[in-house]
C-alpha cells in the first residue's frame, strides 16, 4: 500500500516537474544577461534593473504594451463584470425557449477557438468599416469574458433564495436598494470570480487581439512577444517581466484557494 | 454453526484525538433483526463501517463466523450494505444495478435474469428493471438499493439509516416492508438509526449508543420499560427523569412524595434517578388510591390521546399521557403503580476532577485557573476538586468567567434542568439549573471560591 | 416595476451584433467572390489543394494525438490529486491550473527554447510535446473535478458488492468520470487545431497547422478564402459539440476559481 502512495507522489511530481521546467526555465535565466534564452553568461540582476528603470532597447515598445494589456484587460472585465451580472440576472428569470436560447447563445463563445472569435469579430469590423483599434480589442474582450461571468453568477442565484428581494421590497426598500442591498451582496462571489477569471483570460489572449487590433500598430504583451519571436530576437527584459507576472499570479491563486479552503473547513 | 454470527470485542476507533468508539463490545444472533440507535454522531454508523470494512478498528477484533475478518476487504467479506443515500450506480439501470454483484461474481446470464427478477418480484418492482435510476421516487431507488443487496445473498445485511431520506408516510410503510422482507429472507439485518420509533418497530435487539460507548443492550420493550439510565430514558420515548432518594428496598422518594416501587438492592438511603414515563401517571377520583395532587397547567390533543403538563403539588412539574382530557387549572389526583416506576443508579452525584494547586489560593482543573480556599494544602499539590451540580453558574457571556464551554446534553428533571457542558479543555462538567439553554449554546463557567471543595489526593478518591 | 427578465435584452442584443452576426459574416464572405458576388469556389479550392488539405489532415491527426497524450497523462494525475488517500492539500491541485494563468506564448517559447538547448530538432515530435504541455492542464482540471466531486459511496458500493479495487475504477469510478473527460476532449481538441503561434514556435514554423493557413489568408487580404477556411473548421466545432452533447456543461472552467 505504501509503495502505491510513493508511486502516486512520484508520478505527480514528475508531472509537475514537466508542468513548470519552462517556467523555471525563463525565472533562471531571467537572472544572467545573455540576450537568447539558455545562454548563461553569469549571474546580474540587469534585466530587472533595466525593466524597472526603463533602459533597455525598444523600451517604449514593450511598456507600452504592458500598459496597453493591462488596461484593455481591466476595462473588459469590468464592463463584462457588470454586462455579465445584469445579463445572468436576467436569464436566470427567463422562461422556456427563451431561456434555453440565451444559454445557447452564451456557450457559443465558450466552445469558439480563438480563432474563430477573431475572424469573425474582424470581419464584422470590415464589413461594418470600422477602424481596428482600441475599441475593436475591448468589444472583443469583453465578448469572449462575458459568457464566463454569466457562467459565475448563474449558481449564486440558484442559491439565493428567492423571497430575499421581496422581503427587502417588504421591508420598504425602493427596487433599487433591493438591488443594491440585498441582491448585489448576495451575488458578490460569483461576480468576484467571474471578474478575476475575465481579467486573466483577457491578459492571456494573444488570437483574438491579433485580429481585431488593426494596423495601427497597437501591442499587448501577447502580440509584442509573437512579433518579437517573430523576429528573432527576444526583447531580454521579457524573462524578468514573465518572472515576475507569474510569481504574482501564483501568490494571488494561493491566496485565493487558501482561503476558500479554510472556509469550507469552517462550515 | 455458532449461535453468533458476529461477534465484536473491545473494538475502539479515534478519528484524530476524538474517540468515536470505545471498547464496544457485542455480538449479534444468526438471524436477528438488530439496531444500533443513537443520537447523530454517536459512533453508529462507524461501528456499521468498520462492520462492512471500509474503515479498519484501531483495537479490538469483529468475528464473523468465528472468523477474525479484520485483514479481509469489503469487497471479500460476506455482507453487503444498504447504503444511506442508496449510492444506485447513476450510469446503469435498475437490472444492471441489481446484477453488478453477480456479474462480478461470473454468475451464469440465465442465473443472474432469473435470481434479478426474483428480487424484483421481493421489492414489488418488476416492471422497473430497464429504467434509469435517476428517473425513480426516493421510495423505488430505495426497494432498488435493497434489492441490490439481497440478491447477492449476503450472510448479514447491514442498513445504514436507509429510511432517513423518505417522507413519514413513506418510511412507515417502508418499516412494515423491512421488517416482513427479513421474515422472508431469514439473514441478520444490522440496522443504523437515530430513530427511535423506527427501533422499536422493528427491532428484536436494540443497542443504544452514545458518545461512542454502548449504553444498553436489550429488547425494545427492555429499553422502553427498564431503561439503565437518564440518557436512554431521555432518548427513547416521552419521560419523566427525576431526582429521587431509595429509602429502602421496594420504597423510593420523589417528587417529595414516597412510593412503593418493585426495585431492590440499592441500599438504604441511597441517591436515585427516577423515571416514570407519562401514560403510566393515572387519574384518580378515589381519595384512598391518590398519592399525589396536582393542577393541569396544559394539555394538548395529540391525535390518539391528551399530552398534559401539571404541576404537583410539591412544586414539580411532570408530563402525563392520557386518553381523557383534564381542564387547565383543575385540581387532580394522581397515583402511580408500583411496577411502572424505573429506578436507575445515579452515575454520578457531583463533579470531581484532578486538580493541581498552582498558587495561594488559586486550583488548576478544566483547563483553568479557578479561586478557592487552599488552606492546608501545598502549592504544587495534586488535589482532588469537588462541585456540586447546582453551584457551577453559567453566564451568557464571557466577561466573568472563568472558563468557556458549549452545552451538549440537556436533562429535564421536572423542576430544574441537568446539563452536561463540555469546556475548551475536552473535559465535561455536569450543571443543575432553573435557566433556559438551548443545546450548543456557548456558556461562561464561574464557580464562586467557596464551592470549590478541595481534598487530599486518597486512594478511595482515585 | 420592470421585469427582471428584461435584463436579459442588453446581452442579447450584444451576443446576436458581436457572435451571431460575426458568424454569420464567416458564411457570408466564405460564398462570396472579392468583389462580393455569391460563389462556392473557396469551398471547392480548399478540396482541390493538396496543400490545405494535408495541412488540415495533420493538424486533425495532431490534434487526435495530443487528445489521447494529455488523456493519458493527465488522467492518472487528476485520479491521483482527488484521492484524498495520496493528495489531501488543495495546493497541489492549485500548481496544476496555474500554468493556465501564465501567457501561453511565453511558455511556448521558453519550452521551443528548451528543446534547441537540448539538442532536440524541432519537429513533429516537440509540437506534439509542447501541445500536450500547453493543454495538459485543460485536461486534468475538468477530470479532476468530476472525480473530486463524486459520491464516494459508489465507488463503496461496488466494493461491497464484490468489486476488486480494479474492477471498481473500470466499471464505476470510469464510467462516472467521462463526463470530466469530455469536457477535457473540447477543451483540448478544438484549441490544438486552431492553434496558430504555438506550432510555428514549437517547429520553427516548419509544420503549418490549420490555424495558421487561416491567419496567413486573413492576414493577406484574402479574406474570403481565409472566411471559408474558417468555415470548415466551425463545421468541425458543430460536429465534435454535437458528439458531446450536452453531458458536461457544468464541468467547464468557470469554477476555477
Amino acid at each position: 500500500m505504501n509503495t502505491r502512495k510513493v508511486f502516486a507522489r512520484i508520478y505527480i511530481w514528475i508531472v509537475l516537474v514537466v508542468l513548470y521546467a519552462p517556467i523555471l526555465f525563463i525565472a533562471v535565466f531571467s537572472f544572467t544577461e545573455a540576450k537568447s534564452l539558455g545562454n548563461w553568461t553569469g549571474f546580474s540582476m540587469n534585466l530587472y534593473k533595466n525593466l524597472f528603470t526603463g533602459s533597455m532597447q525598444n523600451s517604449s515598445g514593450l511598456i507600452s504594451a504592458v500598459e496597453n494589456t493591462l488596461v484593455i484587460a481591466l476595462i473588459a472585465s469590468v464592463i463584462a463584470t457588470l454586462l455579465g451580472t445584469v445579463a445572468a440576472i436576467g436569464i436566470f428569470n427567463l422562461k422556456g425557449r427563451k431561456k434555453n436560447v440565451m444559454n445557447f447563445l452564451n456557450n457559443i463563445p465558450m466552445i469558439n477557438p480563438d480563432i474563430i472569435t477573431g475572424v469573425s469579430l474582424f470581419l464584422l469590423f470590415v464589413f461594418l468599416h470600422i477602424s481596428q483599434g482600441y475599441t475593436t480589442v475591448v468589444l472583443a474582450h469583453i465578448t469572449f469574458c462575458t459568457p464566463y461571468v454569466v457562467l459565475n453568477v448563474m449558481p449564486k442565484l440558484s442559491q439565493l433564495n428567492p423571497n430575499i428581494y421581496e422581503a427587502a421590497l417588504d421591508l420598504g426598500a425602493t427596487p433599487m436598494q433591493a438591488l443594491r442591498k440585498v441582491l448585489v451582496p448576495a451575488l458578490r462571489p460569483g461576480m468576484i470570480s467571474g471578474f478575476i477569471l475575465s481579467f486573466t483570460m483577457s491578459l492571456d489572449d494573444f488570437a483574438v487581439t491579433f485580429f481585431t487590433r488593426g494596423t495601427i500598430g497597437l501591442d499587448t504583451l501577447s502580440t509584442y512577444i509573437y512579433a518579437d519571436a517573430r523576429k528573432g530576437g527576444l526583447t531580454p527584459e521579457l524573462k524578468p517581466l514573465m518572472t515576475i507576472l507569474f510569481l504574482l499570479i501564483l501568490v494571488v491563486l494561493l491566496i485565493i484557494n487558501i482561503r476558500q479552503s479554510k472556509n469550507s473547513n469552517k462550515k | 454453526m455458532k449461535e453468533n454470527i458476529i461477534d465484536i470485542r473491545h473494538l475502539s476507533k479515534s478519528f484524530g484525538d476524538k474517540k468515536v468508539l470505545d471498547d464496544i463490545n457485542l455480538y449479534v444472533r444468526r438471524g436477528e433483526f438488530i439496531t444500533l440507535l443513537g443520537p447523530s454522531g454517536c459512533g453508529k454508523t462507524t461501528l456499521l463501517r468498520m462492520i462492512a470494512g471500509f474503515l479498519k478498528p484501531d483495537e479490538g477484533s469483529i468475528m464473523l463466523d468465528g472468523k477474525d475478518i479484520a485483514g479481509v476487504p469489503p469487497h471479500e467479506r460476506p455482507l453487503n450494505t444498504v447504503f444511506q443515500r442508496y449510492a444506485l450506480f447513476p450510469h446503469l439501470d435498475v437490472y444492471d444495478n441489481i446484477a453488478f454483484g453477480l456479474k462480478l461474481k461470473k454468475t451464469p446470464e440465465d442465473e443472474i435474469d432469473k435470481r434479478v427478477r426474483k428480487v424484483l418480484k421481493l421489492v414489488a418492482m418488476s416492471d422497473y428493471e430497464d429504467r434509469d435510476v435517476e428517473t425513480l421516487s426516493g421510495g423505488q431507488q430505495q426497494r432498488i438499493a435493497i434489492a441490490r443487496a439481497i440478491v447477492n445473498q449476503p450472510k448479514v445485511l447491514l442498513l445504514d439509516e436507509p429510511l432517513a431520506a423518505l417522507d413519514l408516510k413513506m418510511r412507515k410503510d417502508m418499516q412494515i416492508e423491512l421488517k416482513e422482507m427479513h421474515r422472508k429472507l431469514g439473514i441478520t439485518f444490522i440496522y443504523v438509526t437515530h430513530d427511535q420509533e423506527e427501533a422499536l418497530t422493528l427491532s428484536d435487539t436494540i443497542v443504544v449508543i452514545n458518545e461512542g460507548k454502548i449504553q444498553q443492550i436489550g429488547t425494545p420493550t427492555d429499553i422502553y420499560n427498564e431503561p439503565v439510565n437518564a440518557f436512554v430514558a431521555d432518548f427513547i420515548g416521552e419521560s419523566n427523569i427525576l431526582k429521587g432518594r431509595m429509602l429502602r428496598d421496594r420504597r423510593v422518594a420523589f417528587i417529595k412524595h414516597e412510593f412503593d416501587c418493585v426495585d431492590e438492592g440499592f441500599g438504604e438511603d441511597v441517591r436515585v434517578d427516577v423515571v416514570v414515563r407519562p401514560e403510566d401517571i393515572y387519574f384518580t377520583t378515589d381519595p384512598a388510591k391518590c398519592q399525589f395532587t396536582a393542577k393541569v397547567n396544559s394539555c394538548t390533543f395529540k391525535g390518539v390521546h391528551y399530552e398534559m403538563y401539571v404541576d404537583t403539588d410539591t412544586g414539580y412539574e411532570l408530563m402525563i399521557q392520557d386518553y381523557d382530557p383534564y381542564p387547565v387549572g383543575s385540581e387532580v389526583m394522581l397515583y402511580i403503580d408500583p411496577d411502572d416506576i424505573q429506578v436507575m443508579k445515579k452515575e454520578r452525584t457531583e463533579n470531581k476532577y484532578t486538580g493541581t494547586v498552582t498558587a495561594e489560593g488559586t486550583v488548576e482543573f478544566l483547563g483553568a485557573e479557578f479561586e478557592c480556599d487552599t488552606k492546608g494544602f501545598e502549592v504544587g499539590e495534586d488535589v482532588t476538586v469537588k462541585v456540586r451540580f447546582e453551584k457551577v453558574d453559567l453566564l451568557d457571556h464571557e466577561d466573568e468567567a472563568i472558563t468557556t464551554g458549549h452545552v451538549e446534553f440537556i436533562l429535564y428533571m421536572g423542576n430544574h434542568y441537568h446539563l452536561t457542558i463540555r469546556t475548551e479543555s475536552g473535559e465535561k462538567i455536569w450543571v443543575d439549573t432553573n435557566d433556559i439553554w438551548d443545546k450548543n449554546d456557548f456558556v461562561g463557567i464561574k464557580i464562586l471560591p467557596k464551592d470549590i471543595c478541595l481534598e487530599k489526593v486518597t486512594a478511595a478518591n482515585e | 416595476m420592470n421585469k427582471r427578465s428584461n435584463w436579459a435584452l442588453p446581452y442579447f442584443i450584444f451576443l446576436v451584433l458581436f457572435v451571431v452576426v460575426p458568424l454569420l459574416l464567416i458564411l457570408v464572405y466564405a460564398l462570396q467572390d472579392a468583389s462580393g458576388h455569391f460563389t462556392l469556389a473557396n469551398i471547392g479550392k480548399f478540396f482541390s489543394d493538396g496543400d490545405s488539405l494535408s495541412t488540415f489532415a495533420l493538424s486533425i491527426e495532431v490534434a487526435i494525438e495530443n487528445t489521447i497524450l494529455c488523456i493519458l497523462i493527465g488522467y492518472p494525475a487528476a485520479w491521483i490529486l482527488a484521492n484524498k488517500e495520496y493528495n489531501k492539500g488543495a495546493v497541489t491541485v492549485v500548481l496544476f491550473i496555474l500554468p493556465m494563468w501564465i501567457n501561453a506564448l511565453m511558455r511556448t517559447l521558453a519550452t521551443a527554447e528548451l528543446f534547441t538547448m537540448a539538442g532536440i530538432q524541432l519537429g513533429k515530435g516537440t509540437l506534439l510535446f509542447g501541445m500536450c504541455y500547453d493543454y495538459l492542464p485543460f485536461m486534468i482540471y475538468p477530470i479532476y473535478n468530476v472525480l473530486n466531486k463524486m459520491d464516494k459511496s459508489y465507488a463503496e458500493a461496488a466494493q461491497d458488492l464484490g468489486a476488486t479495487p480494479g474492477e471498481v475504477f473500470r466499471k464505476v469510478t470510469l464510467p462516472l468520470s467521462m463526463p470530466g473527460v469530455l469536457s477535457g476532449v473540447m477543451m483540448v481538441f478544438m484549441p490544438t487545431v486552431s492553434t496558430f503561434a504555438i506550432s510555428e514556435f514549437l517547429t520553427n514554423n516548419k509544420i503549418k497547422l490549420f490555424g495558421t493557413i487561416i491567419q496567413e489568408n486573413i492576414n493577406n487580404s484574402m479574406w474570403n478564402y481565409g472566411a471559408a477556411l474558417s468555415l470548415i473548421m466551425l463545421v468541425i466545432i458543430g460536429i465534435t459539440t454535437f458528439l458531446q452533447g450536452n453531458e458536461s456543461e457544468e464541468n467547464s472552467v468557470g469554477g476555477i476559481i
